[in-house]
């Protein structure tokens, strides 16, 4: 048995006195899509902070491929083969959308800090990148400064930009927030294609989306994980049904 | 071959594209240098020139902090000193001859600048990198004031008051220069500033160039496709610092002495004002402030002592209306006119430009006024035989309408704009 | 003995009176985000109108209207200044207030000319207060203590007490919540600015009697004042009170000691001859905050109260 693809234990994090994680344990499988799911406040964009090194946690570890990366600076686990997108589009706005997912693709290719070669001089830079916006759709678009570009091309800039360093482990924050009905399905069917061969986490509001894509589903309710197992399991738990489906309903569509 | 490489290709600016916006103008700007001497300038020009030379330099260097990597630092002189005085002190080592340097050329000294401001700025950035923003920006004051102070506790080094002064006219003569007459130091600047032009436009199409400007915009996700920001800051420090370091050398080289007065908040604030005025978001920005407040700098200080209030003046307006600065104003212009409406777009401006110039009108009449008034030597602001005594009525009107006439269109202009649909 | 005491009652002076510009300058910065490069030039536009009025009247009145007006330029410059160039971000903010920095020392040059005004210390006030071991305190000093102190009173129950107060606490520690708190956030801003300002301008008030009011007094005091907000951590006033004193006691303890590099490091076998070997502690003295900035950055970047960055 080979290390879970990522693996998080007695993970606690707390900000003063307001304990935001408690004690989560969770063991993510290689090559599993994994959903993370919960009511607002749960902690799921903390946990995301937390897994990829951008807060250190208050106790407990994480752990990629069986190296334990808690303290880790994030450019570092990146570099250990750990991408992430955010809820919010994090982009070079200043920047054309080729400039953005070729910025992406340069230290996968070795292209390192060097300042004593052109940025054109690499083939394979260049070839990556083309492969990555071709993959994105957004090849007709890749001379348009990023922040001229509609939502939905932002938040598929988002994307592209998360997996250009060709990352194994891949962690999506929301990538279909605000997205009407026809940009969802299109960025799911990016997103099942993007991790193919992968191993993705999702936090997603849209139920849809996430019964559509993911293997298993976690539930955090007040930083702890009450519930994780395949989808029709946590369809039918009771658990779940109280304290996240059965007081709100099924929170389509919010931004 | 596949497809892909074939795509790839069509991404990329045409040659054309590339040879007008990258090969061209660098080929102007050499035919200028080329055609200059041609004129048979005078010594004051081309003392004019040579400083020029030594600000585009230094401005460039500048605003690869600024501009492209949104580094605001108050204390670049720092780098522009301390490459300058080593380049010094190489020159009186080469005079001395002692051991290697008697057969260093002079004509390399801006290399010895380099090296010399980028380890200085790869040991101050080394703890002034780790933060960004406003704090890099006091962190930066800091550092100068506590370099300039220093400077006059090493005599050996900084010379004290007096500084370290040389001679430039030793050692090995390349491309049949002396290095003695200024026609000889013409050509050096040129060298060296086309040099420093050439690597600084190219450090900016380069990985690091590229990830400068994506830590400028967006710090956080730098560090998810793999780059420490901290780092990428202070690379880009480095580098720059040894592009100021290389101004430095030039500098040496022209006046063939330096002071502390070199490391001061002061020329730190001028490259400042330089490069911001001339356009940070351009990359001939600083290259046009610095042209146009050389030229300034030397020749308005002889017809007014208010210079540096009009300086400030400038440099405010900017910052409020014109953020992109001169470049932006002139790309902007451009721009303008060859749109749809030109002609529409050429009256606005002209009108604009009325407003503005009589706004101006009645500022330099007042700060003219009052400058003389202040001195208190009975000296009266008399422009073209014109007399304005601050006692007489008619000056103030001088002072008033103009001003309130001007603001009076500009901002007629600005209300007609914003009614205006989009 | 006397020179422990002196140091010590100087340096909390002015200390004091680097909190009464560094405090102001860390409320503008947690506030609104703006680094504001003309703080000391309102600082030495205080000692100017001080000047101004004193000569006009009494010592006593410039003392209470020098600071408003001062105060009243700064909300100006806000208002139709700072509040143009907010949209532009913070880097922007920062270079507009050092083009104003540059235009008010150019202003000031030439209503009062290139020199030191003769500023003087009120005749109430110029006489001992004291004399120990044979040296005398001067009464002004004393004076100047009681006001900082009381300055430090107002501001505590301004921010303790009063209901703007406590927005402004919230604004330091929560600084992107106040604009849902519904509050008019530009007036909160206009006024915030004006009082920072006034709070130079009683500074410069105080200081610029004894020290030296002439046009170069903002650019020797404005470096000082960003090492304490640095040192101290930015944003935090606490650390900004701290920062102060320590600065305000290492630079008068300083002045104080005449011992060399070659006396303190004789183990060494420095010469006192040297360069190294002759430089005092004394001549160090106005290069003090600036080491301990470089010092602070290289072993605690955050500064003595700072947040841990993120």
């Amino acid at each position: 048995m080979t290390a879970p693809a990522l693996s998080l234990k007695n993970l606690s994090k707390s900000f003063g006195p307001a304990q935001i994680i408690n004690d989560v344990n969770l063991d993510i499988a290689k090559g599993e899509r994994h959903a993370i799911i919960g009511p607002n406040g749960a902690g799921k964009s903390t946990l995301f902070n937390l897994i990829s090194g951008l807060y250190t946690p208050t106790s407990g570890t994480v752990s990629l491929n069986g190296t334990l990366i808690s303290g880790v600076p994030p450019h570092e686990i990146n570099r250990m083969g750990l991408s992430r997108s955010f809820q919010v589009s994090n982009i070079f706005a200043n920047m054309t959308v080729r400039e953005n997912v070729r910025c992406g693709v340069l230290h996968s290719l070795g292209q390192g800090y060097s300042f004593w070669k052109s940025v054109t001089s690499s083939k394979a830079v260049q070839e990556k990148t083309f492969e990555v916006l071709e993959h994105c759709a957004l090849v007709d678009k890749a001379n348009t400064p990023a922040a001229l570009l509609p939502y939905a091309d932002q938040r598929a800039l988002e994307i592209a930009i998360t997996i250009a360093g060709g990352a194994n482990v891949i962690l999506l924050d929301e990538p279909t927030a605000g997205m009407s009905h026809s940009e969802t399905d299109r960025a799911v069917e990016l997103i099942r294609k993007s991790s193919e061969g992968k191993t993705l986490v999702i936090v997603e509001h849209d139920m849809g989306v996430i019964f559509d894509l993911a293997d298993r589903i976690s539930v955090l309710v007040y930083g702890e994980i009450i519930a994780s197992a395949p989808p029709s399991e946590i369809r039918g738990d009771p658990k779940v049904r109280e304290a996240y489906l059965g007081d709100e309903a099924l929170p389509e569509e919010t931004a | 071959m596949s497809d892909a490489t074939q795509n790839h290709a069509d991404l990329a600016p045409s040659t054309g594209a590339k040879f007008r916006q990258r090969t061209l103008p660098i080929l102007i700007f050499v035919a200028i240098i080329l055609a200059i001497p041609m004129t048979d300038p005078s010594r004051t020009m081309l003392t004019l020139i040579h400083q020029m030379a030594i600000n585009i330099v230094f401005a460039l260097a500048y605003n690869m902090l600024l501009g492209k990597g949104g580094m605001l630092s108050f204390g670049h002189a720092v780098y522009f000193g301390l490459g300058g005085y080593f380049c010094m002190h190489v020159m009186n080592w080469i005079e001395e001859g002692s051991g290697i340097w008697g057969s260093y050329p002079t004509f390399f000294l801006p290399v010895m600048g380099f090296v010399a401001g980028g380890l200085a700025a790869a040991v101050i950035g080394s703890f002034s990198c780790r933060r960004a923003g406003t704090t890099f920006a006091m962190i930066s004051l800091g550092v100068a004031e506590l370099v300039f102070s220093g400077a006059f506790m090493f005599d050996s080094l900084f010379g004290g008051e007096q500084g370290i002064n040389g001679d430039r006219m030793n050692g090995p003569e390349v491309f049949g220069l002396s290095m003695g007459p200024m026609q000889d130091i013409y050509w050096f600047m040129a060298f060296w500033t086309v040099v420093g032009i050439v690597a600084m436009y190219a450090f900016t199409r380069t990985p690091l160039g590229r990830l400068s400007e994506a830590t400028r915009d967006n710090p956080q996700r730098v560090q998810f496709i793999g780059y420490n920001p901290t780092r990428v800051r202070w690379l880009v420090f480095t580098i720059s610092g040894a592009f100021a370091g290389l101004a430095g050398g030039m500098s040496a080289v022209n006046y063939e002495i330096f002071t502390p007065e070199a490391l001061s908040l002061i020329p730190s604030g001028f490259v400042l004002i330089m490069a911001y005025v001339g356009g940070i978001t351009y990359f001939a920005g600083p290259i046009m402030g610095a042209i146009l407040l050389t030229y300034m700098s030397s020749m308005m200080s002889d017809f007014t002592e208010a210079w540096l209030l009009y300086l400030g003046l400038m440099f405010v307006i900017i910052v409020m209306y014109a953020p992109r600065g001169i470049a932006g104003i002139v790309f902007g212009f451009w721009d303008g006119l060859r749109g749809a409406q030109s002609g529409e777009f050429l009256k606005r401006t002209l009108i604009q430009l009325a407003g503005c110039l009589l706004m101006l009108l009645g500022l330099i009449v007042l700060v003219e006024v009052s400058i003389r008034w202040s001195n208190g030597w009975g000296e009266v602001f008399e422009p073209y035989g014109m007399h304005f005594g601050h006692d007489s009525i008619l000056t103030w009107i001088v002072i008033v309408v103009p001003i309130v006439a001007g603001a009076a269109i500009l901002r007629y202009l600005g209300r007609e704009k914003e009614e205006m649909p989009a | 003995m006397e020179t422990i005491v002196f140091a010590l009652l100087n340096g909390v002076i002015y200390g004091l009176l680097l909190f009464m510009l560094s405090s102001g300058l860390t409320l503008i910065f947690s506030m609104m985000g703006v680094l504001n490069f003309a703080h000391a030039s309102f600082y030495m536009l205080g000692a100017y109108f001080a000047f101004t009025i004193s000569g006009s009247t009494t010592f006593w009145i410039a003392l209470f209207v020098a600071p408003v007006l001062v105060g009243l330029v700064g909300a100006v410059v806000e208002r139709y200044g700072l509040r143009k160039v907010h949209a532009n971000g913070h880097v922007a903010e920062l270079l507009f207030t050092f083009g104003l920095a540059y235009l008010i020392e150019e202003i000031v040059k030439i209503v009062y000319g290139k020199t030191a005004v003769d500023y003087r210390i009120p005749d109430l006030l110029n006489f001992p207060a004291f004399t120990i071991y044979g040296a005398s305190f001067p009464a002004y000093r004393i004076f100047m203590l009681f006001i900082a102190i009381g300055m430090l009173i107002g501001l505590w129950y301004l921010l303790k007490k009063t209901r703007a107060g406590l927005i402004i606490q919230a604004a330091l520690t929560h600084p992107h919540m106040v604009g849902h708190l519904g509050h008019n956030v530009p007036l909160i801003f206009m006024t915030v600015f004006g009082i920072g300002c006034a709070m130079a301008g009683l500074a410069g008030v105080i200081a610029g009697n004894i020290f030296v009011t002439d046009p170069a007094m903002a650019v020797q005091m404005g470096p000082i004042v960003f090492v304490v907000v640095v040192v101290g951590g930015i944003g935090s006033l606490e650390g900004a009170f701290l920062a102060s004193l320590l600065i305000g006691l290492i630079q008068n303890f300083a002045v104080g000691i005449n011992a060399s590099f070659a006396e303190i490091f004789w183990f060494t076998g420095l010469s006192p001859t040297s360069e190294i070997g002759d430089i005092t502690i004394s001549s160090l003295a106005p290069v003090m905050p600036f080491l301990l900035l470089v010092l602070m950055l290289i072993f605690r970047p955050r500064g003595l109260m700072g947040e841990q960055e993120l």
